[in-house]
């Protein structure tokens, strides 16, 4: 393991961060202020954080609906998270995608994503093409769930990579569901990590709540595509522990099989090992918790004071042209 | 001049782009060692090597996808599909993922997607195909389809240009029939722009790719009677030219449409608005296309020719218009 202690706890901020800011998306959804829909990704800490953490930061990622930490790690302030969720031109999008789709910045190395998962998959195979055309020691890394392995992107996406060798990190973050179809209905292996052998690269399973095991699986599959060795296909083992969106209370979903992966929640998991190490001092964890809620309601501020778009752009920046609407400033100056 | 072929002029804009953007790359299916289906490409990979000319899997999906990926690293990828009747096979990443990504968060794609289409040749339902009127429908993409060696060449660089996910419908037919001059210095026929390529005063005809060709022949044979057909050929479908053809249908007062692809939703359909729209009072006879059927494109000889529209359906057309 490479990281210093502060990283250690680094990790350990961005997975709090995380969770508040996914808490309060709920809350805000419940309070009807979120219009449309909301994902949780509650439990999912461990892999967004620890994926997105592997990576440097002229590295590419395209992440998905429950990858909040890996936008927060990449540096998407969650300001403009809220912002996009309360529909504000300060979002990403400016209004124009709603909740976590199309929150994307190139210029933080981040792909936004499109809802017919797992769409990113093919565009970030291009990425990785591109920096193998170059010749550039930059990886592309995505991630995607248990239900985009069944589509026939996935696997010319995964062909692909492997046909051409390149220099890409796939993640599939297996939550056991997708909306209500459990993986039994999804596909009749045990482990999706298994087809990597058919595409001619590794596949690796890690324990998708442990996030120092995230980490290391992915630093190894990020160096091993910075070497020129080529793709990785690892598969986190987790649980979707709330509905596919908010409004979807998941009866379909097994109480004990709730309860028991509540025990392995990745944040509290982390939390034991810090102490174990004597990183996380009441004091220390204090402190994260004071910066985590001054950062939390900051954003939300920032959100509710900031402008809904105006419908006179409705019709603006479809294409891309000289001067044209993304190239200014999304809130006038006053 | 030089007067060259269709495909030659597709060949010269392809190549002449190359060696001036680097970051200029060719990717799809038997494009590189084999030269591609219609030797598009023949002789690419020797001159550029197979990582600017590359063979892919039959994955059409992968092949866009890829293609996206690069261009947001600021590449400019050329993708080949086989055939434009392939591209139903990736419509998922043109339209949600290219068509949108720009307006959604900023980021430009600036693909070209190059589709041979359209029929004349027996090459049966899945070869034959021309599919444009999905993506002309879609918010985001821009579509092109020349008509002349002239226009092939100069719509392909502006396509390669273009900051935007681009379709360009090559049409099969035309790679060896058509030819024409071509200049050799450098340029680039603009999008949006509309090319008036037979002046007249009694009837206004608009096509595009193969019928522009079909449209001349039945403009010239139509003459002998009298009937001074206007030939507009749109070039570009998405941005469409609205001046060129109300200007035309104006000055004529009779409209006549010539397109390849099925009668419902096609281009035909959204002309007919935009004139009853703006040049209601202008016109004196119903609107009339010359479109195919709505039927898939059969193969045998018989059923292919009552099938695809041509000179003498589209003169026989004009003449009970200007009878009107």
């Amino acid at each position: 393991m490479d990281l210093t202690n502060d990283q250690l706890l680094d990790l350990y901020y961005w997975m709090r961060l995380t969770r508040a800011v996914d808490d309060r998306l709920m809350l805000l959804y419940n309070q009807g202020k979120i219009l449309g829909a909301s994902f949780s990704q509650r439990g999912h800490e461990a892999i967004s954080v620890g994926a997105a953490y592997a990576l440097d930061s002229e590295d590419i990622m395209a992440p998905m609906h429950r990858d909040l930490g890996s936008y927060l790690v990449r540096g998407m302030h969650p300001r403009r998270i809220m912002a996009q969720h309360l529909g504000r031109v300060t979002g990403p999008s400016r209004g124009r995608d709603g909740n976590m789709h199309g929150l994307g910045d190139m210029s933080l190395g981040i792909i936004g994503f499109v809802s017919m998962l797992p769409s990113s998959l093919p565009v970030t195979v291009g990425v990785g093409l591109s920096f193998w055309l170059r010749e550039e020691a930059r990886v592309a890394l995505t991630i995607f769930g248990d239900g985009g392995t069944s589509t026939g992107k996935w696997h010319e996406s995964l062909n692909f990579a492997g046909v051409f060798n390149l220099p890409v990190v796939l993640i599939c973050q297996n939550n056991q569901y997708a909306y209500s179809t459990p993986v039994s209905g999804q596909f009749a292996i045990r482990d999706i990590a298994d087809r990597a052998a058919g595409y001619g690269f590794p596949g690796v399973v890690v324990d998708g709540n442990d996030v120092l095991a995230v980490y290391e699986v992915t630093r190894e599959a990020v160096e091993r595509a910075r070497r020129g060795d080529g793709p990785t296909l690892i598969e986190c083992k987790t649980m979707r522990m709330e509905g596919h969106a908010a409004h979807d209370d998941a009866r379909y979903v097994p109480q004990e099989l709730l309860v028991e992966w509540e025990k392995k929640d990745p944040i509290l998991r982390y939390e034991g090992v810090l102490q174990d190490q004597g990183l996380l001092t009441p004091e220390v964890q204090e402190e994260i918790k004071t910066r985590v809620m001054a950062e939390l309601e900051d954003a939300q501020a920032f959100a509710v004071d900031s402008p809904l778009p105006d419908p006179s752009d409705l019709e603006k920046g479809v294409y891309h042209e000289a001067d044209c609407y993304w190239d200014r400033d999304p809130v006038p100056e006053s | 001049m030089a007067e060259i072929t269709y495909l030659q002029a597709i060949r010269d804009a392809l190549w002449e782009e190359m060696e001036r953007d680097q970051n200029v790359f060719l990717l799809g299916e038997d494009i590189g060692v084999y030269g591609g289906s219609f030797k598009v490409t023949e002789g690419f990979i020797e001159h550029f090597g197979p990582k600017r000319v590359l063979d892919t899997p039959m994955a059409e999906t992968a092949i866009t996808g890829a293609a996206i990926g690069a261009a947001l690293m600021g590449m400019r990828p050329v993708a080949e599909m086989q055939f434009a009747d392939f591209i139903s096979c990736t419509f998922d990443q043109l339209v949600n993922f290219a068509a949108t990504n720009h307006y959604r968060w900023g980021a430009s794609v600036p693909i070209v997607v190059r589709a041979p289409s359209g029929g004349g040749l027996r090459g049966g339902p899945f070869h034959s195909q021309n599919p444009e009127a999905w993506f002309v429908h879609t918010p985001g993409l821009k579509v092109v389809a020349p008509a002349t060696p002239y226009d092939a060449k100069g719509l392909l660089k502006t396509a390669i240009r273009d900051d935007n996910p681009v379709i360009y419908f090559e049409n099969k037919y035309l790679y060896r029939h058509e030819k024409g001059e071509v200049p050799q210095e450098e340029y680039e026929v603009p999008f949006g722009v509309a090319d008036v390529k037979r002046l007249g005063e009694d009837i206004t005809l608009i096509a595009y790719g193969a019928m522009v060709r079909e449209s001349l022949a039945a403009a010239k044979e139509v003459a002998q009677e009298d009937i001074d057909v206007e030939v507009v050929d749109l070039r570009s479908l998405k941005p469409l030219d609205r001046e060129t053809v109300l200007a035309s249908a104006r000055k004529t007062g009779k409209i006549a449409i010539a397109h390849e692809a099925y009668r419902t939703c096609g281009l035909g359909g959204e002309l007919a608005a935009l004139i009853s729209e703006a040049a209601f009072e202008w016109l004196d006879a119903p609107l009339v296309r010359i479109t195919a059927p709505d039927t898939p494109v059969p193969y045998s000889p018989p059923l292919e020719d009552a099938f695809r529209p041509n000179a003498k359906k589209i003169a026989d057309a004009l003449r009970d218009l200007a009878a009107y």
